[in-house]
C-alpha cells in the first residue's frame, strides 16, 4: 500500500494514500472535532468545525481535516490560535440561530453540539440577529422533528438516504435553510418508513423519538392497570451504553431487575415471541412451497422494512409472511393466553413494549393487531426512552442485581436472541426447519454464512438433502437491492428471504442509544452489539425456537396447531399496498 | 441583388426596448418600398451599446443609427435606403474627441470612442452575423479552428497551442485554461465530459448572454475543441434559464451544427464524436460555482461540494470533467486559427488576450466592451465608457460584482489584469465593472452586495450561512447610525473568518466587498459609526431634508409631491417673497428626495 508521511502538530506520521487529515490525525492521537462528518455516509465539508491549518508548501491555510486528503510531507496544525478561534466563531454563529433550550433538552449532556460549545468555551450570545422560527413537526407516532435545534449538519438527510427513502432534504436557502419533507408537508405524508436512523445520527435534540413514557408513567401509577413490559431481543446488548458500559455489554438481568423497580406487574421477554415466530412462519413457509403460494417469502420482523415494501413495492406485498411480528404476537399472547390464564381482563392491561425501534411506535397502530379485540401492545418505547425511566426512578443501573423475567412468558431460547442481529431470524428459521425436516436433534446449528454486517448475505443451505437458497439483507437500501432482484425474476432462486429495515438489524435500529459520530465511525457498533447476542446464544441450552417450553405449551394448552384457525387469527396479520405520492 | 444590410440588434437589450417590432416594421417598409429584394434585413446579436439601443446598422457604409423606434423606420427606409440620404438625426457619431466636425455623420462604428479602444476577439461576431444562420458564422471563418484541431492536430497539440496562448479563465478565478484542461486529458475514464458555465449571475454582468446570444457557434466548436483535446465525446451548456433567446439561439445552433455533421458522430470524419446539449438553470448565483454547478446538472440541488477532488479528476457524475465559461471558450476557435503567439502578443506579462466588461453605473456608456488586458481604468471609464454623467467625480469602481472589490479614483491609472486587480484587494470577476460617482456612499454598497451573497447563499456551510447574515446585520447597524467604533473590528474580523472558512467561491469572496470597501474607505464607515453621518448622503437613517425658509417661494411643488404628507406650510413669509415657506415634518419624512427633485429654487438640501 501507497504511505503518505506527514507531521500533525509536529509529530510524524504515515498513513495510507488516500486518507483524509482527520484520519491522520487520529493516528498521531489528536481528535479533531467534527459535526456533519460521516465516514462514507455524508463528506460533506459543510459545518466547517473541523478546520486545521495545512501546508503543502506554499504557506499554512485553512482546510477542512474531514475531507482534505493528506499530501506528502504536509504539515498539519489542528490546536492553532486560528483554528481554535475559527472553530469558535463556528459554534457561535451556530449557537445564533439554535434554540438554546438546553436544560430541558432530551440530548443534553448526550449532544455533540453542546459537548464543543463546553470545550471552546463560546459565548452563546456572541451573535444576536434574525433566527428563524420554526413549527414542530409532530406529524408522526415515531419522531418529532424541532428545526429550531437543527445545526444543518445534514447527517439526517444522509441516513435516509443511505436508507434509499431519502424523505428529508434541505428547502430554501442562505438563512432560511432548512431541513423538511418536500414541499414541507410533513412527515406523516410522504413516505417516510418510521426507521428512526434520522434520529440516531442527529447530533442535536432536533430529531428525537416521539417520548411516550408519561404514557407508561401514568399507567403505573393507576391502581386498576395491569402494566405488563416485554423487551426485545436487541434491548438487552445495547442499554447498558446509556449508563456509560462500553458497547456490547449484556445487560439482560439488570434491565430485568430495573423494569421491576419501575414498578412493571410482569416483566416478560420479547423472546418467547421470536419462537413463536419462528414456528409461525416456517409453517407458512412449508405451506407456501406445498401449496405453490407466492415465493419467496419474505420475513415480516421488521416494521420499518414492512413499510418500506408497502410503500416501494406495493406490488410485492404478498411476499411478506402474514405472521406479526414478534412484538405483535406477544402482544397478542400477553392478551389472551396470559390474561385467561392470569385471569385478568385484557382491556385492563397495558401492554408495554421496549423496542430497538422507532417504527414498533406505528406498528402498534396498525390496522389487524388486536387479538383480543384490544390493540395487542398499548405503548412501544425505544431503548433511549427506557434508559430515561430508569434515570428518573432514581435506579443505579450499574448496582442492580441481575434478576431473571417473568414466567411464564420469559422463557426464551438462543434462536431468540440473535433476532435482534442481521441475519438471527434466517438462523433461527433455519434451525428449526433442519429439525423438523431430518427428523433429528441437530447439533451443527451454526449457520456462520448468515452471520456478519454485511447488507446483503446469501447462502444455499442443504436441508435433509434439498438446497435452499436463501438470501438476507439489513438496511433498506439492500432491501432494495432484493426486491429489484425478486421482481426481476429471482434469478437467484431464493426461496426465503430475510428483511431488516436497519442495516446491521435491530441491534442498530433507530431507537438504540445515541453514540456520537466518532464513536459511530471507529467502532462497528453494528457488530460489537451483536456479538453479544451470538456469546449469549452459544451459552443457552436451548438454541431452537421450536424447543422453547413456551412454544409447546402455547400449542399443546392454547392454539389448534401451527397455523391453525386461532393462531392465524391471533399471530397473523395483513398488508396494505401504499401510494407514495399521498391520495 | 442584395446591395444593402439592415443589422438590428437582437441581444436581450436591445429586444427589450423593441427591436423586434422595429424589425417587423423595417421588413413592412423595405417590402413596401418595393426594396425587398435589394436590402436584406439581418437580426444579430449585441453590439455593446446598450444605452443607445435599440441600435441599426446600415451597411455598406456602416451608419450606425442609435435609439431607433418603429417610427423611425419609415424614414430610414425612405430617405437612406431607397434615396441614399442619411438620417443624420439619429446617427451615433461621438468620436470623443471635441474637436472633431460634428456633422461629420459619416463616422464608421469603429471611429467612435466607444469602439476604437476595443479589440474585439470574443465579441468579433456579435452584432456582424445573425446568430441564427451557421452559414454566416462558417462565412466568419466558423469551425474552420476545429477543422484544422480534428485533420492536422493532436490533442496534445491543441492542448499545448491553448497553454502557450496563456488564457486564463475568464469566469474569475483566472486559472490558466491550458492548464486545467492538461490536468484532465491524462485521467482514464469510461466516459469524461466537457462543461460550459453560462451561468452568469453577478448582478450587471452580462458577457456570456451577448456571446450566446451573438454567436452562439463559437461556443459550440470551442467545447467540441476541448472535448478533442481532453477525450470527451459529451458537453452540457448550463444556461441560466433567465436568458431566454440565448437558449433559444443555442438550442437552434446545436441543431444547426448537429444537422452539417460538426456536432455528433465522426465529425470532419475524423472518428470523433462530440455531443453537446443544454441544462437549464433555475437562477441560483451559487450554480455558477463549477462544483455547484455540476452537482445541478445532475439533478440534485445545486449545491457545492469539497474540493478536493477537483474536476479534472471528480467531476460531473464522477468522471473527469473540464469546466470554462463562455467567453474562455469563446477564445478557442480564434487562438486555434490564430495561432498562441497571436494571441499572446495581446494583453500583459501573466494576463493575455483580451476582457470583456459590462460597463454599468454612473457611467455614460453603459453597454460591453472588449479591451486588451492591461487597458488602465481610466481609458475604460473616460474614454470608452464616455465618462461619469451630469459631471459628476469619479469615485470608485466596482469590478468582480459580490465576489469583487472596488478600485478607487486615486487608483484610476491600473492597468487592468489579473494580478494588479488582485495586488490592490480587488478581483477581475467575470467582468461586471460598475462605476459609482461622488454620490455614492461605499457602506451602501458593499450593503448593496451582501444582501446579494446573504440571499444567494445555499446554505450548506455554516460560515457563509449564518456569518453573511450576521455581516449584513452590522452594516445594517452602521448604515442606521446604531454601529460603534468596535463593530468595524468585529466587522473585519468576521469578513476574514467568512474568506477563510467557507466552503465555496461564493463564500470565499462574499466579504471582499466590505473588506475591500474598509481598506480604501474605512473613513466613510468611520462617519457612520462616529459622526452619525453619511457622508455621500445615502444611508436614509442618517440624512435628513430640510427646506431652507429664506430660499422657500412657497410654490407648494414639495408639499403637493410628497408622498408621505410630511410637508406642510409655515406662517412664515421669507424677505422678499409673497407666500408663506414649507417646512418638512422629519418624523413623517421618508427620506424618498421627491421633495428636493420638485423643488426649483434649491431650497431643499439633504443633511
Amino acid at each position: 500500500m501507497d504511505m503518505i508521511n506527514l507531521k500533525i502538530n509536529g509529530i510524524a506520521v504515515s498513513v495510507p494514500k488516500g486518507s483524509t487529515v482527520l484520519e491522520a490525525a487520529r493516528v498521531a492521537g489528536v481528535e479533531i472535532p467534527t459535526l456533519c462528518f460521516m465516514k462514507e455516509k455524508n463528506e460533506i465539508g459543510a459545518c466547517r468545525i473541523c478546520v486545521v491549518e495545512v501546508n503543502e508548501g506554499r504557506g499554512f491555510r485553512i482546510v477542512t481535516a474531514c475531507v482534505y486528503p493528506v499530501t506528502e510531507g504536509m504539515e498539519v496544525l489542528t490546536n492553532t490560535e486560528k483554528v481554535q478561534k475559527a472553530r469558535k466563531t463556528t459554534l457561535e454563529l451556530i449557537l445564533s440561530t439554535h434554540d438554546k433550550k438546553c436544560l430541558s433538552c432530551v440530548r443534553s449532556t448526550n449532544c455533540e453540539l453542546q459537548k464543543l460549545c463546553l470545550e471552546y468555551g463560546v459565548d452563546e450570545g456572541a451573535f444576536a440577529g434574525f433566527k428563524p422560527v420554526y413549527e414542530l413537526d409532530n406529524s408522526t407516532p415515531h419522531l418529532v422533528r424541532d428545526n429550531n435545534k437543527c445545526i444543518l449538519c445534514r447527517r439526517c438527510v444522509a441516513a435516509c438516504q443511505e436508507q434509499y427513502v431519502g424523505v428529508i432534504g434541505a428547502n430554501y436557502r442562505g438563512i432560511d435553510t432548512s431541513i423538511g419533507t418536500p414541499f414541507e408537508v410533513g412527515l406523516s405524508n410522504v413516505p417516510c418508513i418510521s426507521c428512526g436512523q434520522c434520529t440516531a445520527v442527529c447530533p442535536t435534540g432536533a430529531l428525537v423519538e416521539k417520548d411516550d413514557t408519561d404514557k407508561i408513567w401514568e399507567a403505573l401509577n393507576d391502581p386498576d392497570k395491569y402494566v405488563v413490559v416485554q423487551t426485545a431481543p436487541s434491548i438487552r446488548a445495547t442499554l447498558g451504553e446509556c449508563f456509560g458500559m462500553p458497547v456490547g455489554t449484556n445487560v439482560e438481568g439488570k434491565m430485568v431487575s430495573a423494569l421491576r423497580r419501575l414498578g412493571f406487574d410482569k416483566v416478560f421477554d420479547t423472546d418467547f415471541a421470536a419462537d413463536l415466530t419462528i414456528v409461525e412462519e416456517a409453517n407458512e413457509l412449508v405451506e407456501r412451497i406445498k401449496n405453490g403460494g407466492v415465493l419467496p417469502m419474505v420475513t415480516s420482523c421488521s416494521p420499518g422494512w414492512v413499510k418500506f415494501c408497502e410503500y416501494y413495492y406495493p406490488d410485492m406485498i404478498d411476499h411478506l409472511s402474514s405472521c406479526k411480528s414478534p412484538q405483535q404476537m406477544a402482544g397478542a399472547v400477553i392478551k389472551t393466553y396470559y390474561a385467561e390464564k392470569a385471569g385478568i381482563d385484557p382491556k385492563k392491561i397495558v401492554s408495554v413494549s421496549v423496542m430497538p425501534c422507532t417504527a414498533k411506535k406505528f406498528e402498534i397502530g396498525r390496522e389487524d393487531q388486536s387479538a383480543a379485540g384490544v390493540p395487542d401492545v398499548d405503548i412501544a418505547i425505544t431503548t433511549r426512552e427506557l434508559s430515561r425511566m430508569i434515570m428518573r426512578a432514581g435506579l443505579n443501573f450499574n448496582a442492580l442485581p441481575d434478576e431473571e423475567f417473568d414466567n411464564p412468558l420469559g422463557e426464551d431460547t438462543g434462536a431468540a436472541v440473535i433476532f435482534g442481529a442481521t441475519g438471527g431470524v434466517m438462523e433461527a428459521a433455519l434451525r428449526t426447519a433442519n429439525d423438523w425436516l431430518t427428523g433429528k436433534d441437530n447439533t451443527d446449528i451454526d449457520f456462520t454464512a448468515l452471520r456478519g454486517t454485511a447488507g446483503l448475505k446469501q447462502a444455499t443451505v442443504n436441508i435433509a438433502g434439498n438446497d435452499i437458497k436463501v438470501a438476507v439483507a439489513s438496511g433498506a437500501a439492500a432491501a432494495k437491492v432484493v426486491m429489484d432482484r425478486m421482481k426481476a425474476g429471482n434469478p437467484d432462486g431464493w426461496t426465503f428471504v430475510e428483511i431488516m429495515g436497519c442495516p446491521g438489524g435491530c441491534v442498530n435500529g433507530g431507537g438504540q442509544p445515541i453514540q456520537p459520530q466518532f464513536v459511530r465511525d471507529t467502532v462497528d457498533l453494528k457488530a460489537v452489539r451483536a456479538k453479544a447476542l451470538y456469546d449469549q446464544d452459544a451459552a443457552m441450552a436451548i438454541r431452537k425456537s421450536h424447543e422453547s417450553p413456551v412454544v409447546k405449551a402455547l400449542y399443546s394448552e392454547w392454539y389448534d396447531g401451527f397455523g391453525g384457525h386461532k393462531a392465524h387469527h391471533d399471530l397473523h396479520t395483513s398488508y396494505v399496498a401504499r401510494n407514495k405520492y399521498g391520495k | 441583388m442584395i446591395r444593402a444590410h439592415v443589422l438590428i440588434c437582437g441581444g436581450t437589450g436591445c429586444t427589450s426596448s423593441g427591436s423586434l417590432d422595429i424589425q417587423a416594421a423595417f421588413a413592412e417598409n423595405i417590402e413596401k418600398a418595393g426594396l425587398s429584394e435589394e436590402v436584406k434585413v439581418v437580426q444579430t446579436g449585441c453590439f455593446g451599446l446598450c444605452a443607445l439601443g435599440p441600435v441599426v446598422i446600415v451597411y455598406p457604409d456602416g451608419t450606425f443609427y442609435s435609439r431607433v423606434t418603429t417610427d423611425d423606420v419609415k424614414e430610414i427606409v425612405e430617405e437612406h435606403l431607397l434615396k441614399g440620404r442619411i438620417v443624420e438625426r439619429l446617427v451615433y457619431n461621438d468620436t470623443g474627441d471635441d474637436n472633431a466636425e460634428k456633422a461629420n455623420v459619416n463616422v464608421s462604428l469603429n471611429d467612435t470612442a466607444f469602439y476604437k479602444t476595443q479589440n474585439r476577439v470574443v465579441l468579433r461576431n456579435c452584432g456582424v452575423i445573425d446568430p441564427e444562420d451557421i452559414d454566416e458564422y462558417i462565412a466568419m471563418d466558423g469551425y474552420a479552428a476545429l477543422g484544422k484541431v480534428l485533420t492536422e492536430m493532436t490533442p496534445e497539440d491543441v492542448i499545448k497551442c491553448v497553454t502557450d496562448s496563456g488564457l486564463r479563465g475568464r469566469g474569475g478565478g483566472g486559472f490558466p485554461t491550458g492548464r486545467k484542461w492538461s490536468l484532465c486529458a491524462p485521467n482514464k475514464a469510461p466516459q469524461k465530459y466537457v462543461v460550459c458555465n453560462a451561468d452568469e449571475g453577478d448582478p450587471g454582468a452580462f458577457m456570456d448572454r451577448s456571446v450566446l446570444e451573438g454567436d452562439p457557434h463559437c461556443l459550440i466548436e470551442a467545447m467540441t475543441i476541448a472535448g478533442y483535446a481532453i477525450g470527451a465525446t459529451k458537453g452540457f451548456v448550463y444556461v441560466r434559464a433567465e436568458y431566454p433567446i440565448a437558449v433559444k439561439r443555442l438550442q437552434k445552433a446545436i441543431d444547426q451544427a448537429k444537422e452539417y455533421g460538426l456536432l455528433g458522430k465522426n465529425i470532419f470524419d475524423s472518428g470523433f464524436d462530440f455531443d453537446l446539449e443544454i441544462r437549464l438553470g433555475a437562477g441560483a448565483f451559487v450554480c455558477g460555482e463549477e462544483t455547484a454547478l455540476m452537482t445541478s446538472i445532475e439533478g440534485n440541488r445545486g449545491e457545492p461540494r469539497p474540493r478536493p477532488p477537483y474536476p479534472a479528476v471528480k467531476g460531473l457524475y464522477n468522471s473527469p470533467t473540464v469546466e470554462n465559461n463562455v467567453e474562455t471558450f469563446a477564445n478557442i476557435p480564434q487562438i486555434i486559427l490564430r495561432g498562441a503567439e497571436w494571441f499572446a502578443s495581446m494583453g500583459t506579462e501573466n494576463s493575455k488576450g483580451t476582457k470583456v466588461f459590462a460597463l454599468g453605473g454612473n457611467i455614460e456608456h453603459t453597454g460591453l466592451v472588449e479591451i486588451p488586458m492591461g487597458t488602465t481604468l481610466r481609458e475604460i471609464i473616460h474614454e470608452i465608457g464616455g465618462g461619469i454623467p451630469n459631471g459628476k467625480k469619479f469615485k470608485a469602481a466596482q469590478t468582480g460584482g459580490p465576489s469583487g472589490g472596488c478600485i478607487p479614483a486615486d487608483l484610476i491609472d491600473t492597468p487592468v489584469d489579473y494580478d494588479n486587480l488582485t495586488a490592490i484587494g480587488c478581483m477581475m470577476g467575470s467582468g461586471g465593472l460598475i462605476v459609482m460617482d461622488e454620490d455614492s456612499c461605499m457602506v451602501d454598497m458593499a450593503k448593496f452586495f451582501l444582501e446579494f451573497t446573504v440571499d444567494e447563499s445555499c446554505g450548506k456551510c455554516t460560515p457563509c450561512r449564518v456569518g453573511t447574515k450576521r455581516l449584513l446585520e452590522l452594516l445594517d447597524k452602521i448604515t442606521m447610525g446604531k454601529g460603534t467604533i468596535e463593530d468595524i473590528d468585529r466587522l473585519e474580523e468576521l469578513c476574514n473568518y467568512i474568506k477563510q472558512n467557507s466552503l465555496c467561491g461564493l463564500g470565499q469572496t462574499a466579504p471582499n466587498p466590505v473588506l475591500a470597501t474598509l481598506k480604501f474607505f474605512r473613513d466613510e464607515y468611520i462617519a457612520h459609526v462616529v459622526d452619525k453621518k453619511c457622508p455621500a448622503g445615502v444611508c436614509k437613517d442618517l440624512v435628513s431634508f430640510v427646506i431652507d425658509q429664506d430660499k422657500c417661494i412657497g410654490c407648494g411643488m414639495c408639499a403637493r409631491n410628497c408622498p408621505a404628507d410630511a410637508i406642510t406650510k409655515t406662517d412664515y413669509i421669507a424677505p422678499g417673497h409673497k407666500l408663506p415657506s414649507y417646512v418638512i415634518d422629519a418624523e413623517k419624512c421618508v427620506k424618498c428626495g421627491v421633495c428636493m427633485g420638485n423643488c426649483k429654487f434649491k431650497a431643499i438640501e439633504k443633511r
